[in-house]
């Protein structure tokens, strides 16, 4: 594989950048494969790549029904954390913000992690304390976190609202500092990038119709662009999950919703933080283009059409007005959706299922891009061992018969629905 | 026609709380709690009339592009 470097990028323009490599290659599938991850998004990559890179399993067949980050991980607004209260959720993700810190090395393909630091608002003194356990907690797993007040988030984003007669007061804040964004299309390519030159089949426009279950066990999978015999397969569908599930009659604890997000013409720079408002359910922060990127709350019903209505986005943005009067200011750019596979305790689901060689990886609600690196880490272990990692070992398919919940919010069944 | 602002959603229709007389396996609360088909196309959900008359009903709409091919009150069996 041709390394980018500043070197290649000199001796490239020589020849006006016509002569580089493809960053990966477009195959024909094979008939069998040891391993068939089903979905070219940024946590199938993942997988595949750990699969090679961890497990020497090279052999492994990425399929995807449209195009390599086309779903979610194109969709998202970025955001990369670990601001998490419960130990299940706090280490898997910080070993994830490793993994973030790491990335642009690892994979030679910057993804342009910014650790610019979230602050999550509090608007009450019961809200400050609910952020001062919560940090507490995160600082007692070695997660960084600064309980911020009203003066010190005054000076981090002095255009947010301080006036003393508004509806939701700023009382303070939860701050992770190493928290952050990046570019969420190089990490699909560099994940694709570096898997393809490994060895795995990124095979795209091929859909899955249906699969061979023998005796209880993974034969093979069928597809639009022909059956592959298989032992393995790694669903990592996201909003498809329940789709999939059903062409093996299982019934699983997610519902498909749409998410909606939007971006506003790009302005100079004036936020260098993630923010979200505590009173509702509303984040922004600014891209690199100085577009303020922002979104919220689901649409609130079962949803597969990839973009939203109109009532959603006026909520959120009401709330964003109300954190940040400038944003009245702003026109829209661009909105548009994505459908998330919402579990019912707000957590996701990596797991071996009661079929032998299929495993799930799902449920990430809204958080599936921050948790890219550590699910494809924590899903490629899962399928390679057999069995799953104490990472990930919270996150399993019976928690909910069982009654071991993470339900991070504290708000029982169905945390989404507002 | 009615505006969206005025509905609040109450999820699948079609899910049935097991009869508490009966003998009940922790599968059937399972799928009664957590367990959704959410497919792609026509699905009977729960709707409530929250700001206007209140009256919850059950409504057929396609999860892919919204249309609504039926409704009931909350108390009609979807046939």
């Amino acid at each position: 594989m041709q390394k980018y470097s500043i070197f290649n990028l000199v001796k490239n323009a020589f020849s006006g950048h016509q002569n580089w490599d493809l960053a990966w290659k477009d195959p024909t599938p094979k008939k069998e494969y040891d391993v068939v991850i089903i979905g070219g998004g940024g946590h199938g990559l993942a997988t595949a790549y750990y699969l090679a890179k961890e497990h020497g399993i090279t052999n492994v067949a990425i399929i995807e029904k449209g195009w390599i980050g086309g779903g979610n991980v194109g969709r998202n607004t970025t955001i990369i954390r670990s601001n998490y209260m419960h130990d299940d959720n706090a280490l898997f993700s910080e070993f994830g913000m490793d993994l973030w810190r790491k990335m642009s090395q690892d994979l030679n393909y910057n993804v342009m992690f910014s650790p610019r630091g979230i602050i999550n608002l509090a608007h009450s003194d019961a809200q400050m304390n609910v952020y001062a356990r919560r940090g507490n907690s995160m600082r007692l797993n070695g997660i960084d976190a600064v309980l911020l007040n009203r003066e010190q988030v005054k000076e981090n984003i002095p255009m947010a609202d301080f006036s003393e007669n508004v509806r939701f007061p700023i009382f303070g804040g939860l701050m992770q500092p190493s928290a952050g964004t990046a570019r969420h299309d190089a990490v699909a390519w560099g994940y694709a990038r570096q898997a393809d030159s490994m060895g795995v089949d990124i095979i795209q426009n091929c859909e899955v119709t249906g699969f061979d279950v023998i005796g209880g066990k993974i034969n093979g999978v069928r597809t639009s662009r022909g059956d592959i015999k298989v032992k393995k397969i790694g669903l990592c569908v996201a909003g498809s999950t329940n789709i999939l599930a059903e062409k093996l009659n299982m019934t699983l604890p997610i519902e498909t919703h749409l998410l909606q997000a939007c971006v506003s013409e790009p302005v100079k720079p004036i936020l260098d933080r993630v923010v979200t408002f505590g009173a509702g359910h509303f984040y922004i922060s600014q891209s690199d283009k100085g577009e303020m990127v922002m979104g919220g709350d689901l649409d609130g019903y079962n949803s597969y059409a990839q973009r939203g209505n109109l009532p959603t986005l006026q909520h959120v943005l009401t709330e964003g007005i109300a954190m940040m009067p400038f944003l009245s200011k702003l026109k829209m750019l661009r909105t548009w959706g994505g459908i998330m596979d919402m579990s019912m305790d707000g957590s996701p689901i990596i797991d071996k299922t009661h079929i032998e060689g299929l495993y799930l990886n799902c449920g990430w609600c809204y958080g599936g891009f921050k948790a890219t690196p550590a699910s494809g880490w924590t899903f490629a272990h899962t399928i390679a061992q057999d069995r799953v990692h104490k990472l990930n070992a919270g996150y399993s398919l019976n928690r909910f018969s069982t009654g071991h919940l993470l339900d991070e919010k504290g708000l029982g069944t169905k945390t989404w629905i507002s | 026609m009615r505006s969206q602002n005025e509905f609040s959603y109450g999820g699948d229709a079609t899910v049935k709380r097991p009869e508490l007389d009966k003998e009940i396996s922790d599968q059937d609360w399972d799928n009664f709690v957590y367990n959704r088909k959410s497919l792609r196309g026509k699905h009977w959900e729960l709707w409530q009339h929250l700001s206007g008359c209140r009256q919850w009903i059950k409504v057929e709409r396609d999860t892919a592009t919204h249309e609504i091919f039926n409704t009931l009150k909350a108390n009609e069996e979807i046939s």
